[in-house]
């Protein structure tokens, strides 16, 4: 059987078309969301919020709330994306310390917890779907899809209409803020985003990976891109594409999603990396 | 009425007083500068004036019609829009942002201001270039286009030269002077004593001790010490 037939058998199960745009969705949002934190130096902040997911994950899992467990993970989340992107000068400990910090507590303590209340026979199984993204992304409900559907268009259409807006706040605050933008209200707005965007993609990714999908766009864009808006749509398009590929190579060769994704993204950023570099030795040479 | 006023303001920052009981006023007109040392409260004031500190005392007040955020702002570079990957349109547009209002897009009105800035600061070239490709001076040429766009008749600037070679500097000053010509009223917060005697009408100051007057009251002071 070769592989096109092979992929078309795997595409009539409605299960790996779920993930398919599940996980197409969320590499958008994710792309988009990390143009603005890499250029604001918050890189680092999808994993401390993913952590923080998964310490509410285990919270939740030890509650038994399974199915309602998006009530306890989602406004966990929120809450540390708006306590870690606000910057706040008085504060004695410093940006980078205090995403560090909630990052390994929240895993920490969820593991800790997950260990001494055990609500399952396999908990280190457990921990490491979550970790990692294993399978859960196959095994996505008809209704997760289409919450994760919901959330996603919700995030790429706020992104689309306060464009101008966003721009604005992440090359400059001050000056945004002096122009007579609610600042604040915006910084808040791009958190919960980012807090929803984040625990969607653990499904995808898991949690060790999910600054993956923020940030390879991201830097893979700026490489050949020299305006904002080049930078953002580029970033959406490899970040779409290099996702899918991921995951139909994850079907085929029957590797762990997350990790495939992953490697797709580093992929493209090494090959754009080189190819900036030789663009720029031919233009020298020239 | 004056331009600006600012009553008997005072900013307090963590049980410290970075302003105390200032008082002065600009008018239409004015090229003030703001003197003094690191840390001596220049820059807060600035933001004060701006509205993006709401001062403990006093107040600070406009001229009927006009307001904090018809005010070009041209701050200090920062780290992160050294590499930041915007093309020079992209920077000015955002100039437009205080007129926007609710609109959530540029219209066309909008990107003429642009046009009109970018010529005015002699950029027009750069358009299409990338914000930080540019030489310092050129970055710098970029913000105050962006400034442009927003000021009504008043352009507030933070230390518009620090980080210029002396060539950029002098370039920036002239361009400065020229605004103020055209009937700008610029606020300019500088190191440089000479430059502000030699081109401002009024100073405050906040070197050794408080001083708020004229330029020419101000040299005669300095001869007088």
């Amino acid at each position: 059987m070769n592989i096109w037939s092979q992929l078309m058998m795997y595409l009539q199960y409605p299960f790996v078309r779920y993930a398919l745009i599940v996980g197409t969705l969320i590499s958008l949002c994710a792309s988009l969301l990390g143009v603005i934190l890499v250029l604001k130096r918050f890189s680092y902040i999808g994993d401390g919020l993913s952590h923080t997911a998964f310490g509410a994950m285990s919270v939740a899992s030890i509650l038994h709330l399974t199915d309602g467990r998006m009530i306890l993970v989602l406004p966990a989340t929120i809450a540390a994306a708006v306590l870690l992107l606000k910057q706040d000068r008085r504060s004695s400990v410093s940006g980078d310390a205090k995403i560090a910090m909630v990052s390994v507590s929240s895993l920490a303590v969820g593991y800790l917890l997950m260990n001494r209340f055990n609500v399952s026979s396999n908990v280190s199984a457990d921990v490491c779907s979550t970790l990692f993204g294993a399978t859960s992304i196959l095994t996505l409900t008809r209704s997760e899809v289409w919450l994760c559907v919901i959330l996603s268009a919700v995030a790429v259409i706020l992104y689309i209409l306060l464009y101008n807006r966003i721009f604005a706040v992440t090359f400059d605050e001050s000056f945004a803020a002096s122009s007579g933008l609610n600042v604040n209200a915006l910084n808040l707005l791009i958190a919960v985003i980012i807090a929803v965007i984040v625990v969607l993609a653990m499904n995808l990714v898991g949690s060790l990976l999910i600054s993956a999908l923020i940030i390879f766009p991201a830097i893979s864009a700026m490489q050949i891109c020299s305006s904002f808006r080049s930078v953002s749509i580029t970033a959406a398009i490899l970040s779409v594409c290099s996702s899918l590929a991921g995951m139909i190579a994850s079907i085929l060769a029957d590797t762990p999603v997350g990790s495939t994704i992953v490697a797709a993204q580093l992929a493209v950023f090494i090959v754009i990396y080189c190819f900036r570099k030789t663009l720029r030795r031919n233009k020298a040479d020239a | 009425m004056a331009l600006l006023s600012c009553e008997h303001v005072t900013v307090r920052y963590e049980n410290n007083t970075v302003l105390h009981d200032l008082s002065f006023e600009v008018n239409a007109g004015d090229y003030l500068c703001i003197l003094g040392e690191n840390g001596s409260g220049k820059t807060t004031l600035l933001k004060t004036l701006l509205g993006l500190i709401s001062p403990d005392e006093g107040k600070i007040s406009f001229e009927g019609g006009f307001s904090a955020q018809k005010i070009g702002y041209l701050p200090q570079q920062t780290q992160i829009q050294k590499d930041f990957p915007a093309s020079v349109q992209e920077v000015v547009l955002s100039g437009c942002l205080n007129r926007m209002g609710r609109r959530l897009f540029t219209d066309a009105q909008d990107r003429e201001t642009v046009r009109q800035s970018l010529e005015q600061m002699n950029i027009s070239h750069l358009a299409r270039r990338s914000y930080r490709e540019l030489s310092g001076g050129q970055q710098q040429r970029v913000l105050l286009a962006r400034a442009l766009c927003a000021a009504g008749s008043m352009l507030v600037a933070d230390e518009p030269v620090t980080g210029l070679d002396p060539a950029s500097a002098k370039d920036m000053y002239s361009i400065l002077e020229k605004l103020h010509k055209d009937g700008m009223t610029v606020i300019m917060i500088t190191h440089d004593t000479e430059a502000a005697v030699q081109y401002a009408t009024h100073i405050l100051s906040f070197e050794k001790e408080f001083f708020f007057g004229t330029a020419e009251q101000y040299r005669n002071r300095r001869i007088g010490a």
